[in-house]
């Protein structure tokens, strides 16, 4: 570990936030809350060694081999060390409360809705609590809260599917988990 | 707490890697059943669940896989695709063809509620890595619970369809509660905490939680004969139904040996 105050952070963080999610584009990488966080550390054969720790938002999300090998070939590039590697990582679970004020934003504006804000606890079979994972979500068209779920299972993994009665338009949520 | 599959002693390794692939060929097999509705449920909104759903289960079944090939120094690949019908471990309960729509619903249920227990026991165990992963994916099964409870309530206020869900459901108790069939070795599991608490514990939960509802719905609960069955070979019986989904799923595999994607 290097300390914060290493000039090459800030041009990892800055690469990083130019790589979009490969099923979102509005949105980097960063702002969707995937790297778990990075470091510098000497390599097993000598040399530096740069490596990221990049959290699925699923376990079965079949972008993360692509957002992997994104970031990888991205770091690469700015030859801060001698190697770097990407590692997919469980430690810290990824949740959609990850994503950043920014990156909310930003899916509001390309059309989704953003994740409710809840820590969720872990479930249990007769959890009265599930039904707080699809509270009232905002049109992100126009605004309206009169909207309804229409499938909690959407096009990819991470989305579900809403329908506002006001526009009248179909609009996609990031699911909260 | 054991950070890696190296401070594993030489029979935890073991038993742990039985846990490992019994729980990640029940995902997987399910999986591959419920992705035969893509295209075919009963309605647009269903493919999608399904279909969804059947994704998640492969996708946590890979990382299950994973983490088994780091323990025994295999081929995740290799694990899902490249052995014969009979070395696979997963539950009596997915050796069932997908039948009709009732029948996959009760199938699902029966599932993911146990899932549920297993995930929820396993997210405490001492091997860190399961531990994490198991975490991770309680969070998305709790979609999955959550959609099933309500296709399940919906069946059982229809007739026809409640009586479907019945008949179903008389045929699967026994094959379903071979999810809990004891693991090889699984003392030694329970004993060094990375199996916290003995199936036998998790299966007297999970009936504890289930079958108020099925009650209440007017569904039957297993019969004193399904109870008292043997769960010996609850992960070793195979049948023609699931010899005929091998053939399904390792097809693609088997055309190109040792090709990658």
């Amino acid at each position: 570990m290097v300390v914060a105050a290493d000039p090459r952070e800030a041009v990892v963080w800055a690469a990083l936030d130019e790589i979009a999610d490969p099923e979102i584009p509005a949105i980097s990488v960063v702002e969707l809350g995937v790297i778990g966080g990075f470091a510098f550390e000497p390599a097993p054969g000598g040399g530096e060694r740069l490596t990221v720790e990049l959290l699925p938002t699923f376990v079965g999300c079949p972008a993360i081999d692509v957002m992997r090998e994104q970031v990888g070939q991205r770091l690469r590039g700015l030859e801060l060390a001698d190697d770097v590697d990407v590692r997919v990582s469980f430690a810290t679970p990824w949740t959609s409360d990850r994503i950043t004020p920014e990156g909310r934003e930003k899916l509001r504006a390309s059309g989704f809705a953003p994740p409710a804000l809840i820590a969720m606890d872990a479930p249990s079979v007769l959890d009265v609590e599930m039904l707080s994972m699809v509270s009232v979500v905002t049109c992100p068209h126009c605004g309206s809260r009169n909207t309804t779920l229409e499938n909690p299972f959407g096009p990819t993994l991470c989305r579900a599917i809403y329908h506002c009665a006001n526009c009248r338009q179909p609009f996609e949520q990031f699911k909260a988990v | 707490m054991s950070e890696n599959a190296a401070d594993l002693s030489g029979p935890t390794r073991d038993a742990l890697a039985q846990l490992l692939l019994g729980i990640a060929d029940d995902e997987f097999v399910i999986g591959f059943w419920d992705s035969e509705w893509t295209g075919i449920a009963p309605m647009l909104e269903e493919d999608v669940a399904t279909s969804s759903i059947s994704q998640d289960e492969i996708g946590h079944a890979r990382a299950l896989y994973e983490m088994l090939a780091e323990l025994t120094g295999q081929d995740a690949d290799q694990i899902a695709f490249g052995r014969q019908p009979e070395a696979y471990r997963h539950a009596a309960l997915m050796n069932h063809a997908r039948t009709d729509w009732a029948f996959s619903i009760a199938r699902r249920y029966l599932y993911e509620t146990a899932d549920a227990v297993r995930l929820e026991a396993l997210s405490r165990s001492t091997y860190v890595p399961l531990a994490q992963l198991t975490a991770k994916m309680r969070r998305e099964e709790r979609y999955h619970l959550m959609h099933l409870d309500a296709w399940l309530r919906r069946l059982a206020s229809d007739a026809d369809a409640s009586s479907r869900l019945g008949s179903a459901l008389r045929t699967l108790w026994a094959d379903a509660l071979a999810i809990f069939s004891p693991v090889p070795g699984e003392e030694v599991l329970v004993r060094g905490g990375a199996l916290p608490e003995p199936m036998e514990a998790l299966r007297t939960r999970w009936l504890d939680q289930v079958l108020p509802v099925l009650d209440e719905l007017g569904l039957p609960g297993p019969t004193e004969q399904d109870l008292a069955a043997s769960s010996e070979d609850g992960r070793s019986r195979r049948t023609d139904d699931f010899l005929w989904l091998h053939g399904q799923f390792t097809m693609v595999a088997a055309s190109e040996s040792g090709a990658t994607w």
